[in-house]
């Protein structure tokens, strides 16, 4: 395209300032857990690190940030397990109800978060079961499975059968085709569906508050906190997520970029 | 993050499921098994729940199983300003996250397509959201455009603000945290979509002089389509049943309230649970049908 193009230059300017605008509140929050504040975090007085060295002087930042990380462990586990064996036999099976099987899965990620979490809450008053961090992770679970199926479903469909029938041609067991040709294969897809589980868990506020009872996960506590300012120690946890994600997500990308070079360099 | 993995559905090869047996009962079962228990059911209790009538003892809290249609009759009776404000919210939030994150889709799935290094920092900018609290990020907009803020305070000194005006607690400033929260959901299954699409397409369209905003209308868009109906559906859907932002701790005010906010109060607060009920099956009800219409055309295997 040798004409003249708006898109040169409007577009990256575009591009570069809509990121800018997207990153405002993560840099708030950050320098804002630096904030020297007595009370609550909203005007600055001065530059301290004593947020992030004393983060458990607020102990219920703590223990809801504990809370939470029990929860999106558990849900997490469950739910990877539960949603790897569906995308197998989604992607290798013949079933009857087949598209019955394939909107119950999709349901769930088409419901608006407040009414999975009523809906959960009036069975659990219904049933008369006592909420707390069982419930929650109950919902969890429930809530991370399609995602969980529909990460592992896009992994397996691009497995190539060829290989497990090399396996069962040696007269190797279907356990042992299993755990040893198409698990290997399979496990980049159920980290990346796990790592997800957990971050949908983590971050999830309004399932949690109807089920939670009195249990605070970190979430809940930021909302309840809000009505009187949030303690910077507040900040220091997101931070922390933040960074902690943000440097296992780049190594991911260094270390897939890395293995494309050798590709080319083959 | 979701819906990175929602967009790349598409296998490299398609793959005709062949085996049959008793396998895949084992492998289906358990996981849908768990979401009729806790997932269905607990949308069934919601029903029953919407239609249950105060109950004799007279006890807050109490109710018992009845048939009040008139629950639903006074729900939306007494909270249609809600309903209202929760669609068009999201209607327009919806369309002004689809007009920002199209060009940005667009930007990183064709123009950076070469540069693996640029898009891959792009894409990881678009997440990053997503690994910080969404609460935090939301509390700072507040704080940011709290009364006093810097910025506030430079929008009334160079006369564009009155001495007396305000962002926080506006539908202003729901819309536009709302905006906010969900421009990655918006992007990322746009960005799937146009990164598949095939650049000859394109040049096909300038070798037959279209002009690039012809190729755009004929080509590009048409071919995005799922692409940003997928979008649309997954920032239209959690929109219309968020209340954190319009909530008045957050960005909302006195008359932001949206449909999230009153089932909160009503379930969780006032325990009124046949109204918070009546107002969940109106708001899924409407959903379900917004994506029928989608389902129809589309067949049930694409969605997942």
């Amino acid at each position: 395209m040798t004409r003249f193009s708006l898109g040169k230059y409007l577009l990256p300017t575009y591009v570069f300032l809509t990121f800018l605008f997207l990153m405002i509140p993560i840099g708030y929050t950050f320098v804002f857990s630096f904030n020297d504040s007595i009370k609550s975090n909203i005007i600055w007085r001065g530059f301290t690190i004593d947020n992030w060295l004393n983060v458990c002087d607020q102990a219920d930042v703590c223990s809801a940030f504990g809370n939470s990380i029990v929860v999106a462990v558990s849900a997490t586990l469950v739910s990877t397990v539960l949603g790897t064996m569906i995308a197998i036999a989604l992607v290798r099976y013949r079933f009857k109800f087949r598209s019955a099987t394939n909107l119950l899965l999709f349901l769930p990620l088409a419901t608006p978060e407040v009414v999975m979490g009523a809906g959960l809450a009036a069975q659990f008053l219904d049933f008369g079961w006592q909420k707390g961090l069982t419930t929650v992770i109950i919902a969890h679970v429930m809530f991370t499975l399609s995602f969980v199926v529909v990460t592992v479903k896009a992994r397996v469909a691009t497995l190539d059968p060829a290989l497990e029938e090399a396996g069962r041609d040696l007269y190797a067991s279907p356990m042992v085709v299993f755990w040893k040709v198409t698990f290997p294969l399979l496990l980049p897809g159920i980290l990346s569906a796990a790592m997800l589980a957990f971050a949908l868990s983590f971050d999830d506020f309004i399932i949690t508050q109807f089920n939670s009872g009195a249990v605070d996960t970190f979430p809940k506590f930021v909302y309840t906190a809000a009505a009187r300012g949030i303690p910077p120690e507040a900040n220091v946890v997101g931070s922390a997520v933040f960074l902690i994600a943000m440097t296992i997500v780049i190594a991911v990308q260094v270390r897939a970029s890395i293995k494309r070079k050798k590709m080319l360099t083959r | 993050m979701a819906f990175v993995a929602f967009g790349s559905q598409a296998p490299a090869q398609e793959q005709k499921p062949t085996k049959t047996g008793r396998v895949a009962l084992i492998l289906l079962l358990p996981g849908l098994f768990y979401l009729a228990l806790f997932f269905i059911t607990p949308l069934i209790s919601l029903i029953i729940t919407s239609l249950k009538q105060a109950s004799a003892s007279g006890v807050i809290g109490r109710y018992d199983y009845g048939f009040e249609l008139g629950n639903y009759a006074y729900a939306v009776s007494q909270y249609a300003p809600q309903i209202f404000r929760s669609f068009s919210f999201a209607l327009l939030a919806t369309i002004i996250a689809l007009a920002i994150s199209y060009p940005i889709a667009y930007f990183i799935g064709v123009k950076a397509r070469d540069k693996p290094l640029l898009q891959g920092i792009l894409l990881t900018l678009v997440v990053a959201p997503f690994f910080i609290s969404f609460l935090l990020r939301t509390f700072a907009w507040k704080q940011i455009f709290s009364n006093d803020s810097f910025i506030v305070n430079l929008l009334k000194n160079i006369g564009v603000f009155g001495a007396d005006s305000y962002i926080i607690g506006t539908n202003f400033a729901v819309v536009f945290g709302l905006v906010y929260n969900f421009i990655p959901f918006m992007t990322l299954p746009i960005y799937a979509n146009l990164d598949r699409l095939d650049i000859r397409l394109l040049e096909a369209g300038s070798d037959l002089y279209a002009s690039p905003a012809k190729t755009f209308q004929k080509v590009t868009l048409p071919l995005s389509l799922p692409g940003v109906i997928s979008g649309t559906l997954l920032t239209f859907i959690p929109i219309s049943g968020d209340y954190v932002v319009a909530s008045r701790d957050f960005l909302g005010g006195p008359d932001t309230a949206m449909i999230g906010n009153v089932v909160e109060a009503n379930f969780l607060r006032i325990q009124d649970y046949p109204t918070a009920s009546a107002l969940s099956v109106m708001l899924m009800a409407t959903i379900v049908l917004l994506v029928s219409a989608y389902v129809k055309r589309s067949g049930t295997e694409d969605l997942l």
